[in-house]
């Protein structure tokens, strides 16, 4: 028998973007859910958040962006994370992100999309489910 | 026989009130109408702070609105005015609201995202121009860089003719609510709560129809908390900047009557009314009470009531516009001074200019149509209504208790993040409701549409990326064309004034005279006050 670890989440804020509720909300849902949820604050940049992900041993890292910027901000984590040989650590992002942009943030390397409006219960189901590292 | 007495659900409001299904007028026998209430117009002012209030003049309407370059925001001002809007609100990109230059690696990919782009001088004298400085007051949507920002409208206005005791407007510039909701801060607390200081200030002596800062429990209600805690927090802050100026020896009187509000609008249609009754009157007390004001305008406590974004939905977005003409019915029940509506699209995009339009529609049809004006408080002496608006000022009180007691005061619970932390705790207990079906969604959480995802019948608004180079190209011609001893002596000024303690405003007001850019500005000011390191407590 394999004893799990719990599964290490880290919300992240990249960008100018100063909305946060929905980041505070989705990681305390984590938490309750029992992961171990670790959050950036505001206005970081992508190689900070690599940085914290790589410090922290995280599974997940969850972008939160409201600004619109969602698309090349996505695209830059994705590629530093993979550059940094973080190929199993899994990108989901939430914020206001149009329907149809939900195909182009996949295509990026995201592997799920929570637009506002999404159920916490559906999120925390999706990290339970894929945020094991295997 | 006894008569059996239906089952009724429980009804307790967001501030934690609980609701009886009918009130009499016992339950407001302890409500004095001359002490608690008063005349429109006199203190405590519950009625509002006009005597004829919407009878003599409407409320103003005024949407927010500015996107790309200073061009296209200048469109959209027109637009706006042409269409009987009789003032305006700017929004600004974010580059520009965390001071970066256009051209700064930071702000790639935001350059006139949400708001215009704004580098030097010459895009404020583009986005005005044409446009009555005298005759529109203009809501500019900035806070930490706002003396940057304020500079250069009064530069714009007196390039215009209209002299700086003239020009009329606000700027938002309360940085304490950034630190709980929004975000767009730079500077650690301490030198952002001096800059409003001395905006304050300088205004109180130099512009004194102009509203220099609008302290803002909007985006704090939009983070999550509580109306109660919407107001509370609020006046907490709006205390703080009034110390901050009482302190450089002016009186009360000279300058906390420039002090406006911006509260939001979501919720319980009479949760909201009373809220917004009971903040005017507890205002008035503590000014007149605790900071011993003398002029009646010191004790108005003046808002702009917008319909909040919160309680916007990406489902069904057509529905929206219902919702935005209840918050504006919220409003003018309130007897807000200007109201503004989050359009019905917003929830995905930047407005078009059509739910722009809708919007002010909805405020033109309350105002002209159905009667909004007519009297005065026109929900006075209702039993649930005094009753409610009195409970609301007693929560209110508590909770500004309680920040003083508990937290030490606004300006620590702000520094270690004690509020953020209580504010995120509501909105994920919001949330929770929200997902359990406690509180009810119309088209979210009830009477779902079930089935394939329908994709939104809105038009998005494109983010046009040349914007970048636009500006860019802009911001490079400015600095060619400038004056660089001019521009060099002007930033040694900035950082004189900031280190020295003087009011930061001339040295502003000379810096974009001479087209320093506003990182250039925001540059010289880091190196001085430094940056605010947030404190992330879960």
């Amino acid at each position: 028998m394999t004893l799990h670890r719990p599964i290490r989440v880290l919300i992240a804020k990249p960008g100018l973007d100063g909305h946060d509720k929905g980041a505070k909300v989705v990681a305390q849902a984590l938490r309750d859910a029992g992961c171990e949820v670790i959050y950036t604050g505001l206005h970081k940049t992508i190689d900070e958040i690599v940085q914290v992900a790589i410090q922290e041993d995280v599974d997940v890292v969850g972008l939160s962006i409201l600004s619109g910027a969602h698309l090349p901000l996505t695209e830059q984590l994705v590629k530093r994370l993979r550059e940094r040989g973080l190929d199993d650590v899994i990108v989901v992002v939430g914020g206001n992100i149009p329907h149809r942009d939900r195909p182009k943030l996949l295509a990026l390397g995201a592997a799920a999309v929570f637009p506002t409006g999404s159920r916490l219960e559906d999120i925390v189901a999706f990290i339970a489910e894929r945020g094991e590292r295997h | 026989m006894a008569v059996k007495e239906p089952q009724l659900k429980d009804v307790i409001l967001e501030s934690g009130i609980e609701v009886k299904p009918i009130y009499r007028p016992e339950d407001i026998a302890h409500i004095d109408y001359e002490r608690d209430i008063g005349e429109p117009g006199q203190y405590p002012f519950t009625r509002g702070i006009h005597k004829y209030m919407y009878r003599y003049r409407p409320w103003t309407m005024r949407q927010y609105a500015g996107f790309g370059t200073p061009y296209e925001t200048n469109q959209r001002f027109r637009f706006l005015i042409d269409h009987g809007q009789n003032a305006l609100n700017v929004a600004f990109d974010l580059p520009t609201q965390m001071g970066l230059d256009s051209d700064d690696p930071l702000a790639v990919g935001e350059v006139g995202r949400v708001g215009m782009a704004v580098d030097t001088l010459k895009d404020m004298e583009v986005a005005f121009q044409d446009i009555p400085i005298d005759r529109i007051s203009v809501s500019l949507t900035v806070n930490a860089v706002t003396p940057i920002i304020l500079a250069m409208y009064i530069t714009v206005a007196e390039k215009q003719g209209v002299p700086r005791d003239r020009i009329r407007g606000t700027t938002q510039n309360d940085i304490l609510k950034e630190y709980i909701g929004r975000g767009t801060w730079i500077f650690p607390v301490e030198p952002s709560i001096r800059l409003i200081g001395d905006t304050l200030e300088f205004c109180a002596r130099e512009a004194p129809r102009y509203y220099p800062v609008s302290v803002c429990g909007y985006h704090i209600r939009e983070s999550g908390s509580t109306p109660v805690q919407e107001i509370a927090y609020a006046y907490c802050i709006a205390k703080a900047y009034i110390d901050e100026v009482l302190s450089r020896g002016l009186s009360v009187d000279d300058f906390a009557g420039r002090i406006s509000f911006n509260f939001d609008i979501f919720g319980n249609l009479w949760e909201q009314v009373a809220k917004f009754r009971a903040a005017r009157r507890l205002w008035a007390r503590i000014m007149k009470e605790e900071y011993g004001a003398q002029q009646p305008d010191t004790m108005k406590m003046k808002m702009i009531a917008g319909g909040g974004g919160s309680g916007l939905t990406i489902e069904e977005p057509e529905n929206n516009i219902v919702r935005g003409a209840y918050y504006a019915l919220i409003a003018a029940l309130s007897g807000a001074q200007t109201s503004a509506l989050c359009c019905y699209d917003e929830a995905y995009t930047i407005p078009s200019a059509k739910a722009s339009l809708i919007s002010l529609r909805t405020m033109q049809i309350l105002a002209e149509e159905m009667g909004l004006c007519d009297t005065v408080d026109p929900l006075a002496g209702s039993y649930y209504i005094e009753w409610l608006t009195t409970e609301m000022e007693k929560r209110i009180v508590a909770e500004m208790r309680r920040v003083d007691e508990q937290w030490g005061g606004i300006v620590n619970a702000v520094s270690q993040g004690l509020v953020q932390q209580e504010v995120a705790r509501q909105a994920y207990e919001y949330e929770r409701k929200l997902q359990s079906g406690e509180i009810v969604k119309v088209g979210v959480n009830k009477y779902r549409v079930e089935g394939e995802e329908a994709p939104p019948e809105v038009e998005l608004h494109e983010y046009r990326p040349e914007a970048m180079e636009e500006q860019r190209h802009r911001l490079a011609e400015v600095k060619r064309t400038r004056d660089a001893l001019e521009v060099e002596a002007a930033l040694a000024d900035v950082r004189d004034a900031c280190q020295s303690g003087r009011n930061v405003m001339p040295a502003m007001l000379r810096a974009v005279r001479a087209y320093c850019t506003l990182g250039e500005i925001i540059g010289v000011m880091k190196q001085v006050f430094g940056t605010f390191q947030e404190p992330v407590r879960l």
